[in-house]
């Protein structure tokens, strides 16, 4: 199983929900806490940690998160307190590579004289130091390095603080719930909250009522899994009690479709398929709120449209995002997914059914166009604008932008906040690469992009005109 | 009438979508727009040959955006 996942973290935590899944439909999951730290770490012998007593302490944090976290905290990602190790402080740091040089040029290039030369090596004062970073660019042996904390450097709004105690916690009224720490920390000290339980209530309610349930997986799927063919990964699915598998990419058709009708009216527009870019316009920049696309993201699309044909149905999405595990929960989506789950428990869920996908049979997936398959992307939303927008009657100058990450997002939204932002179609992903990146995917990786653009050109519809007519066909028809 | 198209994965690829665009001109050329209501659904649960099509429940065999127009005349028509 280690060939499926870049990291060994992501293991562990796979490791925990397939047994919490495995339990969940043996009825035994009252002693988990307790007993799959135990199963997991048998002992004598500890490997990741100072003892096994301490290793099952955090598997068990990670039990509970398995099974749906802390009710009261709203955020979907938490901090494990027990398991996050405290990495040291300071930011520079003079390593034993300092010799002791006559020229000095890390005291020199100190704006703060933080620097001084104790017994022939230099010693950084941390009181006066402001992490310019100078000294460590200037010294010509390389000697002083940055000792930034993961989760702080992938936290690109600075939502993540240090406390007292040296442990991480998350500021909930800045973080967007983007998932670069849980994916970044090297200790899995920062972990997503899952629902897979909801799943499992799901598909074993529907078992008995013969309720459809739906699984709505997100276009990376493609860049995953890629030990199967996406169709064998479609059949596995099946197996595990979903009526059907339908492409999210539907969604983004629509979405698509209905940006550009937004776009005749508004004057600018910053796109709403990435729940923590609108999240960050809400929380950091309240008053661009009034520029964020009304048409709701491709999941929501997708599966309002599949509840107004299948009425009774549910639908599940799964995909690499943490911050849809936020997003299906709000009031404006309506209640129109059910659950959320990520590409990681989606192994876990396979294996804990016992199901090997390399092994099934292939089942067909086709319900979206090129343009929505390529939302998976960054800059994917903006070729669909360059490309249709003429062709569904946008006749204004379109000067788009594709955001890529939250970096980027960050300084241009300080722009677009001064009135210095020229681009009017503001597209917006937190991850870096857009979706085909996110925390919760299996692997991550520059080549990921290669397999969604074609995925995009295998589509049988190459407009997203299909979509469109159903969409505008069950529009009317009843809830 | 209810005549439902199956958009699931395997009839799309059939040609689903050719087939509610023929539906949709075959309703309005006999304007039956107030007795005739198309709807569609994902999977009717009979992937076989052709697109999987119901006139009030009943399974329609063998639609295909050739014969979609035939089919039509003669269970929505009643031409045979």
């Amino acid at each position: 199983m280690d060939r499926v996942f870049d990291t060994k973290v992501q293991l562990l935590k796979y490791k925990v929900v397939k047994a919490v899944i495995e339990r969940a439909y043996a009825d035994n999951l009252d002693q988990a806490v307790y007993e799959i730290p135990k199963e997991i770490v048998p002992g004598p012998k500890s490997d990741m940690r100072c003892c096994i007593y301490k290793e099952r302490a955090v598997l068990s944090e990670r039990v509970r998160m398995a099974m749906g976290g802390d009710k009261d905290n709203p955020n979907i990602i938490e901090t494990l307190p027990v398991a996050c190790d405290e990495c040291p402080m300071e930011s520079y740091f003079v390593t034993p590579a300092c010799r002791g040089c006559i020229n000095h040029k890390c005291m020199e290039s100190c704006p703060r004289g933080a620097i001084t030369i104790v017994n022939r090596t230099a010693q950084i004062d941390a009181e006066k130091c402001i992490e310019c970073g100078k000294c460590a660019k200037s010294c010509p042996y390389g000697a002083i390095i940055e000792l930034a904390r993961p989760c702080v450097k992938a936290c690109k709004i600075k939502a993540l603080k240090i406390n007292e105690d040296k442990t991480a916690v998350i500021d909930n009224d800045k973080c967007v719930m983007c998932g670069a720490c849980v994916y970044s920390c090297p200790f899995g000290a920062i972990v997503d909250k899952s629902y897979v339980l909801d799943c499992v209530e799901i598909l074993k309610e529907a078992e008995k009522t013969k309720r459809k349930v739906y699984a709505i997986i997100a276009p990376a799927i493609v860049s995953q899994f890629k030990y199967a063919k996406i169709e064998q990964i479609v059949e596995g699915i099946k197996k595990l009690g979903f009526h059907q598998v339908i492409e999210t990419a539907m969604g983004a058709d629509i979405t698509l479709g209905k940006e550009m009708e937004e776009l005749k009216e508004k004057d600018k527009m910053t796109t709403s398929c990435c729940p923590s870019f609108v999240m960050y316009i809400e929380k950091h920049f309240p008053k661009l709120k009034q520029y964020i696309s009304s048409s709701p993201s491709p999941m929501v699309e997708v599966a309002q449209l599949i509840k107004r044909t299948s009425p009774d149905s549910k639908v599940v999405f799964i995909g690499p995002c943490a911050s849809k595990k936020y997003e299906y929960k709000l009031e404006k989506t309506g209640g129109a997914v059910d659950c959320v789950i990520s590409f990681e428990e989606l192994q876990a869920f396979l294996d804990a059914r016992g199901i090997d996908v390399a092994t099934l049979e292939e089942s067909p997936l086709n319900n979206a166009s090129k343009y929505g398959r390529i939302f998976a992307k960054s800059g994917g939303i903006t070729q669909g604008v360059k490309e249709l927008k003429e062709k569904y009657g946008v006749t204004k100058e379109i000067c788009p932008i594709a955001l890529n990450g939250l970096e980027q997002i960050r300084i241009n939204m300080l722009k677009m906040n001064a009135g210095k932002l020229p681009e009017n179609f503001i597209e917006g992903m937190a991850c870096e690469g857009g979706c085909l990146n996110g925390p919760l995917c299996l692997s991550h990786g520059d080549k990921n992009i290669v397999d969604v653009d074609k995925y995009g050109a295998q589509a049988r519809e190459q407009d997203i005109a299909a979509s469109m007519t159903l969409y505008e066909m069950t529009k009317e028809m009843k809830k | 009438m209810e005549i439902k198209v199956c958009i699931g994965s395997s009839c799309h690829l059939r040609g689903s979508y050719e087939v509610i665009e023929k539906l949709k001109s075959l309703i309005a050329e006999h304007s039956l727009e107030n007795k005739v209501n198309l709807a569609a659904s994902f999977c009717l649960g009979k992937c076989g040959a052709g697109v999987t099509v119901t006139g009030d429940g009943e399974f329609w065999e063998g639609v295909t955006p050739e014969t979609v127009e035939s089919i039509f005349k003669e269970k929505v028509l009643g031409n045979k």
